[in-house]
């Protein structure tokens, strides 16, 4: 088996395994294994297999629009993109402090988007694999299964992004999608009316959140040591940090720590990220491979998501969540921090600190303001970094004087897991899959790995950095033709 | 609706293409009435269950239009397996916000590509043949197949997908009155 098990040395000559097309993940992505005759494992990698353009067919368009635009990129975490595009217009129209209505109602949204996206990835999506177990019946491993076997998780589960998706519709106006946040604020305050109707569910919602951590803490104790172990490695880490270093979701300042824990950079102005962040493409996959650039492609990839944020940050600004965050911490010595499986309990920690914000906000009076959009001297380039639900995002335009985009660039947060997620599967490959006959169970062991981190694999297919374009002919058959394959890049900054 | 005891249930799949997920996100906004719904439905090939390949279904739903040679694939598996085939959502019926690439010139695009001066440490060109091949344009779905019934909206509403499916359930022919269809 060769070390790194990214290329193995005679592909022609070995047996090929795909796991395609992935599922319970949000978009298109495979994986492929090759096996010698033995069927050990020489190659293993995750493939992302689609390519859209966003970056480049958004230049040309008015400014304001990206917010509206972007989150067309995905339809799981849209407030996401919403928000990133919005913070890095608030700079272009120069808004560099919005009024307290706006900043609150955006941090509203973004609570709920966490909310109901981490309630859908833990009981919709990575529930079954958990309660059933890796290799359970699949017909039965699904949300399907789980409402059958467990009712009332599921139910909850059900509720809970429910609760979400009524937070953004009524910051936001639809639940995807939506229209909410504007380049310098937000077009809409939450009325008073608004405001009771989520209060009367906020502690219910709190209460079954903090169930869900016991249960993500359930589901570890009972496989503390295949917990630990599974598709485990090191690696450094990225989040954004408020200023007094708590977790801040909604924005702060980048801070990057290695895999021994020492501070790399810390509290860093991300306006400039490029000088901290650079990205490598690979031939077999259209999404890239950001690194840190003080440690180069080899050794600075990094991971960013819930267990990330949950370790770097000093402490979570809610009350239970950040019990739950240093029990976390203090669990098996510190094991379960950086344990791949370990991403389920750090990410229900976050849905239950966004559920205590919530609350937080709900009797904000600023809410039901009146002051909503500021603007200042504009500017040419706009940076908008955000903590989505997956990890850190960063979109990055320039306007010129006819307020047209005429550059965009997106790191989303998936694109910077993407040597983690493939570290992970190569090390359940050794661990489960090597010299094995491969059944549908152990390939889902894989798949498993892989839905630790959530990933957005539609979010992450469509930028168009420097990929290839594939033209391909077809017939009225629909029959190819011919194809042609050519180098496109589109730039940067 | 008030459950037989014993019904057949109508064997459902869905995909989603070159979308966002949004409609599937708009599905599962039923919220509870996803509970109601699995009494009447089961689910093939969706991106819920890991059921890699379609078998024959009574309704498949397709979210997305087509953008590489794998959708043409996926799509066409689906029109022979399943009964009735809708497409849901803008990118489907249109092929929606992922199309605005159809205008772009790719001779621009590969001129840039010689004079701009990206932030990548290490370029290249993914060329694998793992990679399936993006077509040069982004096509609506009922270009490449029949499609029997088209749901427009980006996303549609909950609201509306479950009209459009209660009507199916009872036998009727689907009908999307005021307020349940949209254009955004
Ligand atoms: S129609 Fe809208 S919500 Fe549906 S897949 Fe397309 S962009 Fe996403």
């Amino acid at each position: 088996m060769s070390a790194d098990l990214e290329s193995a040395q005679h592909p022609e000559t070995l047996r090929r395994v795909a796991i395609e097309p992935l599922s319970r993940v949000e978009g298109h992505g495979k994986v492929t294994l090759l096996l010698d005759e033995n069927d050990h494992i020489r190659q293993v990698r995750l493939h992302i297999v689609e390519f859209r353009g966003f970056e480049k067919f958004i230049q040309g368009r008015p400014y304001w629009e990206a917010p509206v635009m972007v989150q067309r990129l995905c339809g799981i975490c849209p407030v996401s993109h919403h928000l990133a595009a919005s913070k890095a217009m608030d700079q272009i129209v120069g808004a560099s402090q919005l009024t307290p209505t706006a900043e609150k109602l955006r941090r509203l949204m973004h609570h709920g988007q966490m909310l109901q996206s981490h309630a859908l990835h833990f009981f919709h999506l990575s529930s079954p694999d958990l309660l059933f177990g890796f290799d359970s019946d699949v017909a039965k491993r699904n949300i399907v299964g789980v409402i059958e076997a467990y009712p009332e998780v599921a139910k909850q589960g059900v509720l809970l992004r429910k609760f979400g998706q009524e937070v953004i519709r009524l910051t936001a106006g639809k639940r995807v999608h939506g229209t909410g946040s504007v380049p310098g604020g937000v077009n809409k305050n939450l009325s008073r009316e608004e405001r009771d109707f989520l209060l009367k569910d906020i502690y219910q919602i709190i209460a079954w959140s903090r169930d869900a951590v016991q249960l993500a803490r359930r589901l570890f104790e009972q496989n503390r040591e295949l917990y630990n172990a599974f598709g485990r490695f090191e690696a450094h880490g990225l989040s954004l940090v408020r200023a007094d270093g708590a977790m801040d979701l909604y924005h702060g300042g980048l801070r990057a720590r290695d895999k021994g824990g020492e501070t790399l950079f810390d509290h860093v102005n991300y306006d400039h990220y490029w000088e901290r962040i650079l990205e490598e493409v690979k031939p077999w996959s259209y999404m890239k491979f950001p690194y840190l650039r003080e440690l180069g492609p080899e050794q600075g990839w990094y991971r960013v998501g819930p267990l990330t944020r949950v370790g770097l940050c000093d402490f979570i600004p809610t009350p239970f969540a950040d019990q739950e965050r240093r029990s976390f911490l203090a669990y098996d010595a510190g094991r379960a921090a950086g344990a791949t499986l370990g991403t389920h309990w750090a990410r229900m920690i976050e849905m239950l600190h966004s559920a205590e914000a919530i609350k937080e906000l709900l009797h904000d009076n600023d809410l039901s303001g009146d002051a909503l959009v500021v603007s200042g001297a504009r500017q040419e380039r706009g940076v908008g970094v955000i903590e989505a639900p997956r990890g850190t995002l960063i979109h990055h335009y320039r306007v010129d004087e006819d307020d047209v985009i005429v550059r965009a660039n997106l790191i989303v947060s998936t694109t910077h897991n993407n040597q983690a997620m493939n570290e992970a599967i190569r090390q359940v490959a050794r661990q489960y899959l090597d010299g094995r006959k491969l059944t549908e169970g152990l390939l889902n062991h894989i798949e498993v790995a892989i839905r630790a981190f959530d990933p957005c694999l539609s979010c992450a297919t469509h930028a168009l950095g420097k990929m290839p374009l594939v033209v391909e002919l077809l017939d009225a058959e629909g029959a190819t033709v011919d194809s042609l394959i050519r180098s496109v890049g589109c730039g940067e900054r | 609706m008030t459950v037989p005891a014993e019904i057949k249930k109508l064997r459902v799949a869905t995909t989603s293409l070159a979308g966002c997920f949004g409609c599937h996100m708009s599905f599962l906004d039923i919220d509870e009435r996803l509970l109601e719904l699995l009494h009447y439905i089961e689910f093939d090939r969706t991106p819920l269950t890991d059921i890699k390949h379609c078998g024959p279904c009574d309704i498949g739903l397709v979210e997305g239009g087509i953008c590489n040679a794998e959708n043409v694939h996926v799509l066409r598996e689906f029109r022979k397996n399943c009964k009735m085939l809708v497409a849901i959502g803008a990118c489907a019926v249109t092929g929606g916000l992922p199309a605005q690439r159809n205008h772009l010139d790719l001779a621009d695009c590969l001129q840039e590509v010689y004079v701009t001066e990206t932030s990548l440490g290490k370029g290249g060109i993914p060329n694998d043949p793992e990679l399936p091949l993006p077509l040069d344009r982004v096509y609506p779905i009922q270009e490449v197949v029949k499609v029997d019934y088209f749901v427009p909206g980006c996303p549609p509403s909950a609201d509306a997908i479950w009209k459009f499916l209660t009507d199916l359930l009872a036998g009727r022919t689907p009908r999307l009155g005021h307020g349940l269809i949209s254009y955004d």
